[in-house]
């Protein structure tokens, strides 16, 4: 795609509010719609749209693939281990109520940590996923579409 | 009033849409209308009320999910292969499928009733306890997060376990060894 040159910058120009929007619903999502999930995606899209554009090897080049496994195996171990952190503050198992000083701050900080490994997980996984799919075979050309 | 405009529109849209779909052959134009078709559903959820599921239906079923498909989409033909069979029974399966979940929408309470179990079970006992139990305003965060942690850790691992199984199905090709290079010495 090297003569999309609007579509070059545009994205370019793009990619940091992406990012930036991903992290909002990231961490405002105990107050607004959204949650790990949902940033997880945004932030994988703004992953993907960097492929997109300047070619799934300038993304590998940025996260390789051996990161994006280790992404997703820590978010879905930070989750898991929230649990198992909670299991030894003498509380069920993912029962956040004893992670800090009084119940109601220890959910606060439950969920904080349970999003935060969704998000992960969501976004390595995402983006895993579209690199697997798009480096099989050469991109098609332009004209074909 | 003004509401049931919208969602009259809004399903007006998703019906033609779902036609269109059918009617294609070109598997780029059904791609992009099935992402339409998403957005159409999250714009439905808005009117609902229900913002969270509408942003991960936007994100997912419009975004991420159209992309995948383009991608699979690259993999493949552009366009559908003529059908070769009768349609009859397909047809009949269908018609049967919907006239039976029609059936099944008739016993359902109506709209926003007070007493449909949706509002007579846990609903009200989340509404009423979780800005007390865990300080957080967004009830669908915190339900998801802590009062249903064990599904969400399912959901979770179950994207894990995509993630995981498509890189072990279609794999990645070693470092130096770009797709583009290995099509060169095809």
């Amino acid at each position: 795609m090297h003569h999309h040159l609007i579509l070059r910058v545009v994205a370019k120009l793009f990619l940091p509010f992406i990012l930036l929007f991903a992290l909002y619903v990231q961490w405002h999502g105990d107050y607004g719609p959204g949650g790990g999930f949902q940033a997880g995606v945004i932030f994988a899209v703004g992953f993907i749209l960097y492929a997109l554009v300047y070619g799934v090897d300038a993304l590998v080049k940025v996260v390789s693939v051996k990161m994006l496994v280790i992404g997703m195996t820590a978010g879905l171990l930070i989750y898991a281990g929230t649990g198992v952190v909670a299991l030894f503050t003498g509380v069920d198992y993912l029962d956040y109520s004893h992670l800090a000083h009084d119940p109601v701050h220890g959910q606060e900080w439950g969920i904080l940590f349970v999003e935060l490994g969704v998000g992960i997980a969501v976004a390595s996984a995402m983006t895993a996923i579209f690199v697997a799919f798009s480096t099989r075979e050469a991109d098609i050309d332009d004209e074909d579409w | 009033m003004s509401t049931i405009i919208v969602d009259l529109i809004l399903f007006c849209f998703m019906v033609l849409t779902a036609v269109a779909i059918m009617r294609l052959t070109n598997l780029f134009a059904i791609t992009m209308l099935a992402g339409l078709f998403s957005l159409l559903a999250a714009a439905l959820f808005v009117t609902l009320d229900a913002v969270d599921v509408a942003f991960t239906e936007a994100a997912v079923g419009a975004g991420i999910s159209t992309v995948l498909m383009l991608g699979a989409l690259a993999l493949t033909v552009r366009e559908e292969k003529p059908i070769s069979h009768s349609i009859i029974i397909p047809v009949v399966c269908c018609f049967v499928t919907g006239a039976a979940l029609i059936y099944g929408t008739l016993d359902m309470p109506a709209f926003g009733s007070p007493d449909s179990p949706v509002q007579t079970h846990v609903g009200g006992t989340y509404i009423e306890r979780t800005k007390a139990d865990t300080g957080v305003p967004n009830i669908v965060t915190a339900v998801l997060a802590s009062y249903r942690g064990y599904d969400t850790l399912g959901e979770t691992t179950v994207i894990f376990v995509a993630a995981i199984s498509v890189l072990l199905l279609i794999g990645v090709p070693r470092k130096g060894a770009s797709s583009r290079k290995k099509d060169e010495e095809a």
